[in-house]
C-alpha cells in the first residue's frame, strides 16, 4: 500500500437485499486492485454545491473477484449515507471510492489456521471476505465462525454460511441469538461470554488465528476472554465499530 | 476536492459554527467510538510506568503515584478519527508533554519521536509538533478516570493530528534520530496525519 489511493468512480452493478437492515452493493472499477480479505473502502458522497463527506466500509467480496468489489451495508435510520446508498442509489449509477485499505484485520490462506471468526450483527462482512477466500481458494484448513444476530431476520449471507458449511467438512458456522432465537432453536441464545467461546474454541485451542468484529462490548468481551485464555495478543485482531458507524 | 456529484444527494448540513470545525470528509459525532487493532490491555496501576527514552541524556521513569503528582492542566479540544468520525469539545485532564520534557535532556539529534504503550502500539511524531502545549498525557476524561476501551489508564493526545496518533495505554516517549513509522504507519496511514490536509493514507 505505498502507492497512492485515488478515488475512483465506481458503476453500481448490482444490488441484493440480505436483510430488511442490509444490502449487498456490487460495483464495477475501472482501477480495481487486489485486496485483502478484512480490508476496508472509502465511500465519498459530493452535493451539487461542493459538500462532500466519507464513509469506511468493509469489502464483502474475496480477493478473486477481479474487476469488481462488493460492499454490504448497514442502513442506519438516520445516517447521512448508508440511507443515500439503500434509497438512493440505482444499478448504473456512479459511486466514488478509494481502496482497498487497512493492513491489520486482513486475513489470507498463507496466514494459516485454524481460523476462528467471532462477529456480531454487521460485524460479518470483513468475516464474510475472508470466508469467501478460503473457499474459492479450496483451501482445507479448519475454520469456524460464530455469529451473534438480534433474531434470524436479520442473519446477513444466512443461506451462503449453511450452504458452506453443507459442503465444506472443515468449516463449521455458529449462531447465537440475542433477542428471538426461531422457533424450535436448540442452539444459543445469548449474548457471546468466554462459556460459548471457550465451547467453540475448543478444538483449536490457543493455535487458533481470531478475527472479531461488531459492536465494542462485544469485541471487548471475546479479545477479554481470548487473552484469559492465553493466546497470543498478535493472534487475536479486532475491528470495532460503536453505534455511530453510519 | 473536486468530486463526481453523487445524483440527488443533498448532505446533512450543519450550522457554520460547527462544519468550519470539521476537517474535510469527516462527519460528526456526539458519543465517543472505539477503535483498536486488538485486545484492550488492563495494566495494573502498581504495575504501570511511564518512561521518556532513546536520544536523551539519562533516560527517566515515572511510577503511576509520581505521575500523579506532575502539574496537570484541562483541555478542551477537538477530536478527529482517520476513520471518519470528529468531536468536539472533548474533555480531558493531563500532563503537557512539556512538563514531561522538562525531566530530561533531548540530545539535539533526536528530533522525532516514537510513543509506545501496553500491547507492542506504536506511533510516531516529530518531536516539534509535540511541544509549546500541542500534546498531553491524559489520565481524565470528562471528570472521570481514563476508561480502559479509551486508553486508559493514560493516553497521549495531539489533538491536531488524526487520533491514531493520540496513542492509548502509552508507557512512553521513545526519541529518535529519523522518522520511523510505527504500527498504523507501517500499515499504509500517512507518516504524518494533518486532518485538515487529509493526510491518511501514505501518498496522500
Amino acid at each position: 500500500m505505498q502507492s497512492v489511493l485515488e478515488w475512483q468512480a465506481g458503476t453500481l452493478t448490482a444490488v441484493r437485499p440480505e436483510t430488511k437492515q442490509t444490502k449487498s452493493f456490487t460495483f464495477a472499477l475501472p482501477k480495481w486492485m487486489v485486496h485483502k480479505a478484512g480490508q476496508h473502502y472509502d465511500v465519498r458522497l459530493t452535493a451539487p454545491d461542493g459538500y462532500q463527506t466519507e464513509r469506511s466500509y468493509s469489502i464483502a467480496s474475496p480477493p478473486e473477484r477481479v474487476g469488481e468489489l462488493e460492499l454490504t451495508v448497514e442502513r442506519i435510520t438516520d445516517g447521512e449515507v448508508s440511507p443515500y446508498l439503500h434509497d438512493v442509489l440505482v444499478p448504473g449509477d456512479q459511486l466514488e471510492v478509494r481502496g482497498p485499505i487497512g493492513g491489520y484485520f486482513v486475513w489470507d490462506v498463507a496466514l494459516g489456521g485454524p481460523l476462528l471468526l467471532v462477529g456480531g450483527g454487521s460485524g460479518v462482512v470483513p468475516l464474510m471476505a475472508m470466508l469467501r477466500h478460503r473457499a474459492a481458494q479450496h483451501a482445507t484448513l479448519p475454520a469456524r465462525l460464530l455469529y451473534s444476530s438480534r433474531s434470524v431476520d436479520d442473519v446477513i449471507y444466512r443461506d451462503e454460511l449453511d450452504g458452506l458449511a453443507r459442503s465444506d467438512g472443515a468449516f463449521e458456522v455458529f449462531y447465537t441469538f440475542t433477542r428471538q432465537p426461531p422457533t424450535g432453536w436448540t442452539g444459543y441464545r445469548r449474548r457471546i461470554d468466554a462459556a460459548m467461546l471457550g465451547e467453540v474454541i475448543k478444538p483449536f485451542d490457543k493455535r487458533a488465528r481470531v478475527y472479531v468484529c461488531g459492536p465494542t462490548l462485544l469485541v471487548e468481551a471475546v479479545a477479554n476472554a481470548l487473552v484469559q485464555m492465553q493466546l497470543p495478543i498478535e493472534h487475536i485482531r479486532t475491528e470495532r465499530f460503536g453505534p455511530t458507524g453510519t | 476536492m473536486a468530486g463526481l456529484i453523487s445524483r440527488g444527494f443533498l448532505g446533512r448540513r450543519r450550522p457554520a459554527e460547527v462544519e468550519d470545525r470539521l476537517p474535510p470528509g469527516q462527519y460528526l459525532v456526539t458519543d465517543f467510538p472505539v477503535l483498536s487493532a486488538g485486545p484492550t490491555p488492563h495494566t495494573p496501576l502498581d504495575q504501570w510506568s511511564f518512561t521518556i527514552d532513546g536520544l536523551v541524556q539519562s533516560p527517566v521513569s515515572w511510577s503511576w503515584d509520581a505521575f500523579q503528582k506532575l502539574a496537570t492542566q484541562t483541555y478542551t479540544v477537538d477530536i478527529s478519527c482517520v476513520t471518519k468520525w470528529t468531536k468536539l469539545d472533548t474533555r480531558w485532564l493531563g500532563v503537557s508533554v512539556d512538563t514531561l520534557l522538562q525531566a530530561v535532556q533531548v540530545d539535539p539529534m533526536g528530533r522525532f519521536v516514537m510513543a509506545y504503550s501496553d500491547g507492542g502500539y506504536t506511533t510516531n511524531l516529530p518531536l516539534a509538533e509535540m511541544v509549546k502545549g500541542q500534546a498531553f498525557v491524559a489520565y481524565q476524561f470528562d471528570d472521570k478516570p481514563l476508561e480502559p476501551v479509551h486508553g486508559g489508564p493514560a493516553r497521549l493526545v495531539v489533538p491536531h493530528l488524526y487520533f491514531w496518533k493520540s496513542a492509548k495505554w502509552i508507557r512512553g516517549l521513545r526519541f529518535m534520530e529519523r522518522n520511523e513509522p510505527g504500527f498504523w504507519e507501517s500499515l499504509g496511514y500517512h507518516i504524518h496525519g494533518d486532518p485538515w490536509k487529509e493526510e491518511r493514507y501514505s501518498g496522500d
